[in-house]
């Protein structure tokens, strides 16, 4: 735990300040907390807040919690919060501490059962990106229904936020219902991005996306770590699964070894900006200028036993263009792509769902190799034809997925459990 | 108003006080319980020959007008809000009767704006004792510290005009803001520089005030037409150079909402009305100009469209979504109470089949039947819902006044009220165990459709059947209440209020259903 390797931190000079968060008219479901550090007086708080009527005891009760929990006996708190929740003002309250130069146990109490693994193979058509320092698109992300959440720290955290997006990640982690989402957390490229694992490992997600990999060796340092913080004292037998995501020609060329660099990398993706920028070709709607490297990426994935996922489509106005590219993407062989926006879900869902079409034609030949199985059969054939064996596979595939997908009826009912309770096979 | 005030426990278990400004009031009883008898009010009789035989009634300014008008202390002004918060008439009119040194004057809006606001000042001096009608933003803040001398009394666009009839509140003068107005005091509201469609708001006043003022920025030779109020109740006409800033009447355009989960709240909504079977051919349905809303008709209509079903008719808040309903032959008719949008004022201007309607063919208790009991379902939304699904849409949850009632509780009459709201708002809850203030009785509110789930009232039966096969995500209202309390972090405090009433909410058909009570500074 972060705590272990600072606590040997001497005593702030006093008066020691710092501030975190983020104040203006425009802020919701955040504060601006600003500490000052004394050595006596007390403790001062001084709360502004529009939810004072409601929560106003609640958020000093929290507040003198966390101080006590970094050994601050004397302090001018200053408070100026626009209705966030608990979570969030123990972690912006925990990074204003920590940029004061203060070591303690923020954590929250977990407020949700800790996450177990995730199957290797889970359904992951839609992961939706939320800003790693933004608490109000995580707290009903969930609500939502993507198969993903990624919780990021990379892109979309300013490089001065870096350590306090990591605090409210890992005490979303803690505290916010995702619903059954798969919890993933992308961390900066490494080296910054240990640091990243050493906050968020403990809280065990269920991936962790690799930004900008290159090779094999750095998915290697990154699953190394997470071992050596889970033997530190994590849950027993909690696999986190990697999903690097390659965003350079060098790192298209070397697709399979980043793919088959460990035995948890479940998948592997594409992020095309800076891909297209390394080329430097200009990135297209229609996107042939990443076609190699997609096919690429899909062949070295399933080369390599794991789920080839795509890009994610910018313009989140644009539904038809999403359709688009997320049905060729299916057709090219990716599994799955990225969303910056909710609305980007239930057309990514429709198109990576095989079409009724293309499940009756499965059901029928997954149901003519099973008879021919009962029979003795060697030979499958259906109608006049003879099926193939890879031809049941993929039908059988196909079925699976349209099961997960619920768009299988079983009896009467459809189920719609598939996305939250995958079926759980080799969590290693 | 006496010092000592009395206080009863009405059907709803709320505390309301006995007398209202020097009136007596009966205690709400429940829905559909109080049947008033007796005669309707009306103005003092008048004759043609009291008036110029060429019809010309102009007169120089609002001035002259109200002392034509026998403006004297105490009197009751009347205005209306068609528009919006670009109005300049209702402030003028009054601070031209603070000029002519009236004192204590009641105003009666039909709902108030921000833009209101200097009537704060004719209260601080005198001019203006209180007001009756919707109060929000600066006014809301003023009557809720309990600044303002007498009682806000908050009523619906129906109750409004019950009271007018039933003589509770006796209209002096009305004064009538008129996008389009001859000299005879036609007007019309869907014409002119200042368009803002419908005039509705102002007919029971036209009809039941002493006396009628009408002010236009836009005269036209007699006769004006169409004529939405009639010259033959007017006294008065007024030619000014502006009577309101265009940009605040109505948008330019009204836009969805792009937050995903409201975006999420409105297509459970229509999902809602299709799997609970009210959307099928020649059905009805009510919906405002708020983000859900609007986002709301866009689902519905794709819905509507790929199952082959017209309506037959729907209300608004007529906005471009309504429109287009009409325009791709997806409902006969659009009822139109008012016109947000300018699509919608073009629309009431030239398609014949868009319609003005006012609260007295909408919503008027003592008419014989309205429209809003005839709606197979409405989309509202509301500040806070409770366990029994009484709703608040008057007051925030910390108790200030914060909207007026609007056509809502009138609303609350269709086939089917569905409350669209989000659970929460940041960290203020909005689904909660017990509402601050009621302003609509639970037993009328039959679902409640927010980002976590759909809640029908245990007592529609026949919707919870109907919806056996739907995959909407079905849940109990205390079930989503207490998630919210668990991401908020625990129950809220009560907001603490004082014993002092500062504002009623009425219901429907006049009588008391909750007390305002002060909110301490």
């Amino acid at each position: 735990m972060a705590k272990n390797k600072q606590e040997s931190t001497s005593a702030p000079v006093s008066p020691a300040k710092g501030e975190a968060g983020r104040c203006g008219d425009d802020v919701r479901s955040d504060l601006f907390v600003g500490v000052e550090i004394g050595t006596t007086g007390g403790l001062k708080i001084d709360l502004s807040s529009r939810v004072s009527t409601f929560y106003g005891d609640s958020i000093e009760k929290t507040v003198v919690n966390i101080l006590g929990a970094f050994a601050v006996k004397h302090a001018r708190v200053e408070i100026d919060d626009k209705g966030a929740l608990p979570f969030v003002i123990a972690a912006r309250l925990e990074a204003a501490l920590r940029r004061a130069g203060r070591r303690g146990d923020g954590r929250p109490k977990r407020n949700i059962p800790q996450g177990e693994s995730s199957a290797r193979d889970r359904l992951r058509r839609s992961r939706l990106y939320l800003p790693g320092n933004e608490p109000k698109f995580m707290i009903n992300a969930g609500i939502h229904r993507p198969d993903g959440l990624i919780l990021d720290l990379e892109d979309s955290v300013h490089n001065q936020e870096k350590d306090a997006a990591r605090i409210l990640v890992r005490n979303a982690l803690r505290c916010v219902d995702f619903l059954g989402a798969e919890r993933m957390v992308r961390i900066n490229q490494l080296p910054l991005g240990l640091e990243d694992l050493d906050e968020i490992v403990p809280e065990a997600p269920e991936m962790i996306l690799i930004p900008k990999v290159e090779d094999g060796e750095q998915v290697r340092v990154v699953h190394d770590r997470i071992r050596n913080l889970q033997t530190d004292g994590s849950k027993d037998g909690h696999v986190i699964w990697l999903m690097p995501i390659i965003e350079s020609a060098l790192g298209v060329e070397n697709a399979f070894q980043i793919a088959s660099a460990t035995k948890t990398v479940a998948a592997l993706t594409i992020g095309l900006e800076d891909y297209t920028a390394d080329l430097g070709v200009r990135k297209t709607a229609e996107g042939s200028e990443s076609l190699f490297a997609r096919m690429r990426l899909v062949n070295a994935a399933r080369a390599a036993g794991v789920q080839a996922i795509d890009s994610v489509f910018g313009d989140v106005g644009d539904v038809q263009g999403l359709r688009a590219w997320a049905a060729r993407a299916r057709s090219l062989g990716f599994e799955g792509m990225g969303c910056i926006h909710p609305r980007q879900i239930v057309p990514i869902h429709e198109a990576f769902a095989p079409s009724p079409l293309e499940i009756e034609k499965a059901l029928a030949i997954v149901d003519a190799f099973e008879k021919a199985q009962s029979k003795g059969l060697g030979v499958v054939s259906l109608g006049t034809r003879m099926i193939d064996p890879p031809v049941v596979l993929r039908a059988q595939r196909l079925v699976e997925l349209a099961r997960r997908s619920d768009l299988l009826p079983q009896g009467n009912k459809f189920t719609n459990n598939a996305a939250v309770n995958p079926s759980r096979d080799d969590a290693q | 108003m006496s010092t000592k005030q009395q206080f009863v426990v009405n059907k709803a278990g709320r505390r309301v006080p006995t007398v209202v400004n020097g009136r007596e009031q009966i205690p709400y009883q429940g829905v559909a319980v109080y049947a008033p008898k007796g005669v309707k009010h009306g103005p003092a009789i008048r004759s043609c020959n009291e008036y110029p035989e060429d019809g010309d009634k102009r007169v120089r300014d609002i001035k002259t007008a109200l002392e034509k008008c026998g403006l004297r202390d105490g009197m009751v002004i009347s205005t209306h809000h068609h528009l919006r918060n670009g109005d300049r008439v209702a402030v003028t009119a009054l601070q031209a009767a603070a000029e002519l040194g009236a004192k204590d004057l009641v105003w009666f809006p039909s709902a108030s704006f921000p833009c209101h606001e200097p009537v704060i000042g004719l209260m601080q001096q005198g001019a203006v004792h209180h007001i009756e009608g919707s109060m929000n933003g600066p006014l809301g803040e003023f009557c809720s510290r309990g600044q303002m001398r007498g009682l806000g009394v908050l009523r619906s666009h129906g109750g409004r005009w019950q009271a007018i009839q039933d003589g509770e509140v006796k209209i002096d003068i009305a004064v009538i803001a008129a996008p389009t107005a001859d000299p005879f005091g036609n007007a019309d509201g869907s014409h002119g520089p200042s368009a803002c469609g419908s005039l509705g708001f102002a007919l029971a006043d036209s009809m039941y005030a002493e006396r009628v003022i009408v002010v236009t920025d836009n005269l036209v030779p007699f006769p004006c037409i169409p004529w939405q109020i009639q010259g033959n109740n007017v006294d008065c006409v007024v030619e000014v150079d502006s009577i309101g800033d265009p940009s605040q009447i109505v948008s330019g355009t009204t836009q969805v909402t792009r937050s995903p989960d409201r975006l999420l709240i409105a297509e459970y909504v229509a999902r809602f009305i299709r799997d609970a079977g009210i959307m099928r051919e020649g059905f009805s349905f009510q919906a405002g100009a708020g983000g859900i809303a609007l986002a709301f008709v866009d689902h519905l209509k794709d819905m509507m469209k790929s199952a082959g079903i017209r309506a037959r008719f729907v209300r608004g808040g007529s906005t471009r979504y309504l429109v287009d309903l009409l325009h791709d032959g997806l409902t006969d008719y659009i009822l139109d109470g008012q016109t947000f949008d300018l699509t919608g004022v073009e629309s009431i201007g030239s398609e014949p089949r868009h319609v003005a309607t006012s609260p007295f063919t909408s919503y008027n208790f003592h008419g014989k039947g309205n429209f809003a009991s005839m709606v197979d379902a409405v989309v509202l939304g509301a500040t806070e819902v409770d366990l029994s699904f009484n709703a608040n849409v008057v007051t925030h949850s910390d108790g200030l006044l914060l909207h007026g009632i609007g056509g809502w509780q009138n609303c609350l009459s269709a086939g089917c009220t569905i409350l669209a709201l989000p659970s929460f708002r940041d960290r203020i809850p909005v689904v909660v165990e017990e509402v601050t203030t009621i302003s609509g009785p639970g037993e009328l509110i039959d679902v409640v459709v927010c980002e976590r789930g759909v809640a029908v009232n245990p007592r529609r039966k026949d919707l919870l059947a109907a919806l056996r096969h739907s995959d909407l995500p079905l849940r109990t209202i205390s079930n989503i209440k207490d998630e919210v309390e668990a991401i908020l972090g625990g129950k809220p405090r009560r907001p603490t209020l004082t014993d002092r009433p500062v504002a009623v909410v009425k219901w429907v058909d006049g009588t008391l259903l909750d007390t305002v009570w002060q909110t301490p500074l």
